[in-house]
């Protein structure tokens, strides 16, 4: 038996008693698509290093922790605790879930427009299930691999949001994972459906963080629906602790017209696999990717993309870039495929890494594979050290070495963020980002 | 001020500069000339102390002490400035931030307190008259989409922000049309003063119509071949560089 | 307009001009692989028991492994008992001692393919190793090579006269369980060129091998050594055709260079295997493994390919470039029409410092074809400095066709710099009309657009190489636009 195997049965104990659990409250569709999930993580199996979609990173740590579904317990986190997770000058919905739970009380839901609907998804799956049961598991269905199958099987909570045709939430809605120590060693499924109809749009923030350091594996997964002329801007930030494990997906539809904007900022975990997975699947859709990873320590961060152009005249632009340092490990592999029917395509994607220190290392795969003739795509990627010109220009201005290195470090960086349409959010993580790759005092001039 | 002693430097493994030397006392504006790949270029990288040009022999003193031997961030505080031929674009670090550590920087080394925001404001905006340059500049990236004459009076501006003892020009003057040469011209002028050296490396003597120097010289083939007042640098518009080259070579043989 | 483009005009029309046959008795083994097999090739080489046991560790570790499955190609499976594993001309004695015992049928063959092998007639400048299905038959300049040490040499030649140097290097760089292809090959690989040049010598003219495949059934699972000592330089240059027929042969060569301290090695091909024809049936399936080492400062290694023929093509010219300062170059157009599929590129291993990698890659799809570009750029922890510049290019002609490219990218070291870029397009209408409205016809319209996107890589190649693989170029791509 392979060895990364061995610690699935831990995994299984947990999908049965769930399922053992659930089998009366459910309705039917869920349960078996449960079971489905639950026997295709079984059949799957945790992904080795020989997988190809897995080369680079390897998750036997999480195997071996037999990470235990999460006891539903939202106590811990108190009002003045999140405080400091909230976005400054950011008006709009807040929707807190602690280890997993949707916590009414710490919540604040504004007024939404008629047609919109925002709610707990375990609340959603009790109340209007036939509402979900076209979308639910459908998106990220295919292109499963085991945390998929294994986040399905036993999703509990997350968010549901639903936007009738036309419907335009003005304010973003921001979701904040909160996970406590009492969450230690557990594991968590967060599970988030968006569906935005025609002509509708939204701005969605899923936010993770952790209170108090404490070792447990996050297993997330969103799934977004984009109608025609739709347009939806997703941010999914994580700023877990350094012993977090967190591997989070986002699946995506999008319809003939429509538009979608990804931001993935990664700040915190020991070990994260993030897979994004995009298909423009009607005339003239719109994808944009962006990525911001900064890893130090012994941090692994592994981002995969993924782009289907289905059908004519779809635009995808990518654009991922990586900070390491320490004995930090990033992988980025993004995959643009033109289908046979997808003339006009136009895709972008580039990677870019930056290496600070000697025991950091890039693992960088862009890829395309082109079956269209009419089409533009093209990719870059690099790997390497700060500008030495810019180095030496800024020396010249007397400014100190380590200085001037930190602030070509922040440049580099903050180009990603400069893409965040929302200031408050991008203003937030500006400030993260001084703090972490600062040597000296942040300085407030950058901003 | 500054004194270079049979000054040997290679880039690469090739040696440029073969024994150059020059004096160079406050107050004076001297003006370095010579042809494509005669060495003028890399004597400015030398005195800056970029990385990959060696020096092998020879010394530079600066007010007493060997510049060779400090960081380049080092001597910008003792006061030596470089405005650069090709100003590097750095883009996400706005101008004005790396204005204002860079003065910062330099005024500490001088013992003087580090400015505060509308102080330095307020003299950054003063400056910017002399280089005259529009303050939408002051927010973009350090010359990033800049046009040449752009970078070049944002060289000038750094220049009369941080107020060098020693400033050396490489080239400021290529490249730009009249108006903008006026501006840098002007700009240098500006900061003529007794404490201050300035040394003005260029190909053409046009820059000269506007800055009068004191002393030319001619470089060629990494050494100085010639020196003279400003008439010399008349001459050489007239007669090119072949003739100096020639009576440099005849010189040395 | 130049000679070149005339030239490619009236060769526009041609076909799949080496798919003849030569009608010649040969000495046959029937289709089979085993141990016996193995021993009865080494037996008919008369080669040293080094030699045998060699072939039969790698038959051995063959026996466990699988084919990949990874490269982006489809192909139903080989069945290896089915393979030809010698087939050699027959002649009257041992072997041929000079050209005037070579049989004349022969001759005749690589006069027909524009090789001739007289001396006087060659290519100036030019030696030729002609390696016919299983054996070498000619090696032309060998005497005059040899005055300055240089060796060239039909690969079992090798084996008998310099068992040293082959056994010093033989599998040095491509170890016998490499791959699947390389394991086979290192069982049963029947002939091949040898090159030695000693320290210090720049080879006076281009050494080429010729490969001709002939036999039915039969594979050809040549091995080519080349060793340039320190401060030698070498520039080689290999070309392929083979009959048409409507079977698969399978080409399983191995390929090992190795460049000691100072020297310079310069690998061209021209690869023109039968494809196959427009509905897929028949050509040429060509797996091989082609690896370079750079083992001493300042060692340079340069492959250069024009992939146009073979049904399918696996292979990766490599460079592991261990010594400081040493140079890895990847110059290739791979070109897939009909139903050719292409899964090809390199792997540059950085392990010294300083050392430099360039790699610049065109792919023209057109048809059915399917065209991958697949490459590693690996920087290890020590590889101080290390630089790596990679440019992937796709043309697409018509909307059936394929393009892909998957870059492997893995950095150790913070001092390296590595980038690279790809971009795939259409062929641009607006160049194809600018140049019909300046009266060419679309052919050559076709040519003209086509030979400027791949003239980085056919600058690289020696001058009579870089007009055959234009012609080459232009035959390949013969109807693709329409």
């Amino acid at each position: 038996m392979n060895p990364v195997n061995e610690g699935k049965a831990a995994y299984l104990d947990t999908l049965a008693a769930f399922a053992r659990q659930t089998e009366t409250r459910e309705v039917l569709w869920l349960r078996a698509l449960r079971r489905e999930a639950a026997a295709r993580f079984d059949q799957l199996g945790f992904p080795t290093t020989r997988n190809e979609e897995w080369k680079y990173t390897d998750v036997a740590p999480i195997v071996r922790a037999g990470f235990t579904s999460a006891a539903r317990d939202p106590a811990g986190a108190d009002g003045a605790q999140l405080s400091r997770y909230w976005f400054e000058n950011l008006p709009g919905h807040k929707l807190v879930f602690v280890n997993g739970c949707f916590s009414a009380e710490r919540s604040r839901l504004g007024a939404l427009p008629k047609g919109a609907t925002v709610a707990s998804l375990a609340e959603a799956l009790i109340r209007q299930p036939q509402a979900l049961e076209i979308y639910f598991g459908r998106i990220a269905g295919e292109s499963a691999h085991a945390f998929t199958a294994l986040n399905t099987a036993l999703a509990a909570d997350g968010v549901y949001i639903h936007l009738a045709p036309g419907v335009q939430v003005e304010q973003p809605i921001h979701l904040l994972y909160v996970v406590t120590p009492a969450a230690g060693s557990k594991m968590l499924t967060p599970r988030n459906l968006i569906v935005a109809e025609e002509g509708s749009r939204a701005a969605v923030i899923e936010h993770y963080v952790t209170l108090g350091a404490a070792a447990y594996f996050t297993n997330a997964l969103t799934e977004v629906a984009v109608g025609p002329n739709a347009a939806v801007e997703h941010y999914r930030l994580q700023e877990e602790a350094g012993d977090a494990y967190h591997v989070g997906g986002l699946h995506a539809r999008l319809g003939r017209d429509s538009r979608l904007t990804a931001h993935a900022v990664d700040l915190g975990g020991r070990l994260v696999r993030n897979d994004v997975r995009a298909a423009l699947e009607a005339e003239g859709a719109e994808c944009t990717l962006n990525g911001l990873y900064v890893v130090g320590g012994r941090g692994h961060v592994d981002n995969h993309t993924h782009i289907d152009h289905v059908k004519p005249r779809g635009t995808s632009r990518e654009f991922y870039k990586g900070v390491l340092d320490g004995r930090a490990r990033a992988v980025f592999r993004g995959r643009i495929v033109v289908h046979p029917d997808a003339q006009h395509t136009d895709a972008r994607q580039v990677n870019n890494n930056l290496l600070l220190s000697r025991d950091a290392e890039a693992d960088s795969q862009p890829q395309l594979e082109i079956y269209a003739d009419d089409v533009k795509c093209a990719h870059g990627a690099t790997v390497g050290n700060l500008d030495e010109d810019a180095l030496f220009y800024l020396r010249s201005r007397a400014i100190e070495a380590s200085q001037a290195r930190d602030l070509l470090t922040y440049a580099f960086a903050r180009d990603v963020l400069a893409r965040i349409a929302l200031a408050p959010v991008r203003e937030r993580l500006e400030r993260r980002l001084i703090e972490s790759l600062m040597h000296r005092a942040p300085v407030e001039e950058l901003l | 001020m500054l004194s270079i002693k049979n000054l040997h430097a290679s880039v690469d493994g090739k040696p440029i500069l073969k024994g150059l030397s020059l004096e160079v006392k406050a107050g004076e504006v001297h003006a370095i000339m010579g042809p494509n790949g005669s060495g003028k270029s890399t004597l400015a990288n030398v005195l800056a102390g970029r990385e990959n040009y060696v020096v092998t022999q020879g010394e530079v003193i600066y007010r007493g002490k060997n510049l060779l031997a400090s960081a380049p961030e080092e001597r910008a505080r003792e006061g030596v400035f470089l405005a650069f031929q090709y100003p590097v674009e750095i883009p996400g670090v706005s101008n004005i931030y790396m204005l204002k550590a860079a003065l910062n920087a330099v005024r500490k080394a001088r013992g003087e307190s580090e400015l505060d925001a509308l102080d330095f404001i307020a003299l950054v905006k003063e400056r910017m008259k002399l280089a005259e340059i529009p303050e939408e500049f002051l927010y973009r990236s350090v010359n990033e989409g800049f046009s040449g004459g752009e970078k070049k009076r944002n060289e000038i501006l750094q220049m009369a922000l941080l107020e060098p003892r020693l400033a050396i020009l490489d080239e400021t003057d290529s490249g730009l049309d009249i108006d903008a040469l006026q501006v840098v011209a002007r700009g240098v002028n500006a900061l003529r003063s007794p404490e201050r050296a300035i040394v003005l490396v260029t190909h053409y003597q046009r820059l000269l119509n506007y800055i009068v120097p004191d002393y030319v010289h001619v470089l060629a083939s990494g050494r100085i071949v010639k020196s003279g007042d400003r008439t010399l640098a008349q001459e050489l518009d007239r007669q090119g560089y072949g003739w100096v080259a020639q009576e440099g070579a005849a010189a040395s043989a | 307009m130049s000679v070149a483009t005339e030239s490619l005009d009236s060769l526009l029309k041609r076909e799949y001009q080496a798919g003849f046959v030569t009608d010649i008795e040969a000495d046959t083994l029937p289709p089979g692989l085993n141990e016996d097999v193995i021993r009865l090739i080494s037996a008919k080489k008369g080669e040293p028991e080094f030699m045998l046991e060699w072939r039969l560790k790698a038959f051995r570790h063959w026996l466990t492994m699988n084919p990949p499955s990874w490269a982006h190609v489809k192909h139903p499976p080989i069945d290896y008992q089915d393979i030809v594993y010698y087939s050699a001309p027959k002649t009257k004695k041992d072997g041929p001692k000079s050209l005037a015992e070579v049989d004349p049928k022969l001759l005749e063959t690589y006069e027909k393919l524009g090789i001739p092998l007289h001396e006087r007639e060659a290519l100036a400048g030019v030696a030729v190793d002609a390696v016919f299905d299983s054996v070498s038959v000619a090696t032309t300049f060998k005497d005059k090579l040899a005055r300055i040490g240089i060796i060239f040499c039909a690969f079992s030649e090798a084996v008998r006269e310099h068992p040293d140097l082959v056994q010093k290097y033989l599998g040095s760089v491509v170890p016998h369980t490499d791959n699947f292809y390389a394991a086979l090959n290192s069982a049963v690989f029947s002939d091949g060129s040898f090159v030695y040049v000693p320290k210090g010598v720049r080879c006076p003219m281009e050494l080429s091998t010729y490969f001709r495949m002939n036999a039915s059934k039969s594979g050809q699972f040549e091995r080519t050594l080349v060793i340039a000592d320190e401060g030698a330089y070498v520039s080689y240059l290999e070309g392929c055709t083979a009959p048409m027929r409507d079977e698969n042969q399978l080409h399983a060569a191995v390929v090992e260079l190795v460049a000691l301290k100072d020297a310079q090695i310069k690998y061209s091909t021209v690869q023109n295997w039968y494809p196959g024809d427009e509905a897929g049936r028949g050509g040429i399936y060509n797996f091989v493994t082609k690896r370079g080492i750079c083992r001493g400062p300042r060692a340079r290694i340069s492959w250069t390919q024009v992939e146009t023929g073979s049904a399918i093509t696996w292979k990766y010219p490599s460079v592991v470039l261990e010594g400081e300062e040493s140079v890895g170059e990847f110059y290739s157009v791979a070109v897939t029409n009909n139903l050719q599929q292409a899964d090809t590129g390199t792997k540059m291993i950085h392990i010294g410092r300083n050392t430099r990698s360039t790699i610049v890659s065109k792919g023209i799809s057109a048809a059915r074809g399917q065209n991958t570009y697949r490459g590693l750029v690996k920087i290890l922890k020590g590889a101080e400095g290390a630089r790596n510049h990679t440019q992937c290019d796709s043309l697409l002609m018509g909307d059936k066709c394929g393009a892909h490219t998957f870059p492997y990218i893995e950095v150790r070291n913070p001092t390296a710099q590595v980038e690279h870029e790809a971009t795939t397009s259409k062929i641009s209408e607006d160049q194809l009309f600018y140049l019909q409205s300046r009266g060419l016809s679309s052919e050559d319209a076709v040519n003209m657009v086509v030979n400027g996107f791949c003239k980085r890589v056919f600058k690289e190649l020696p001058m009579e190489f870089a007009v055959e693989a234009q012609k080459l170029l232009s035959v390949s791509l013969e109807g693709a636009v329409g």
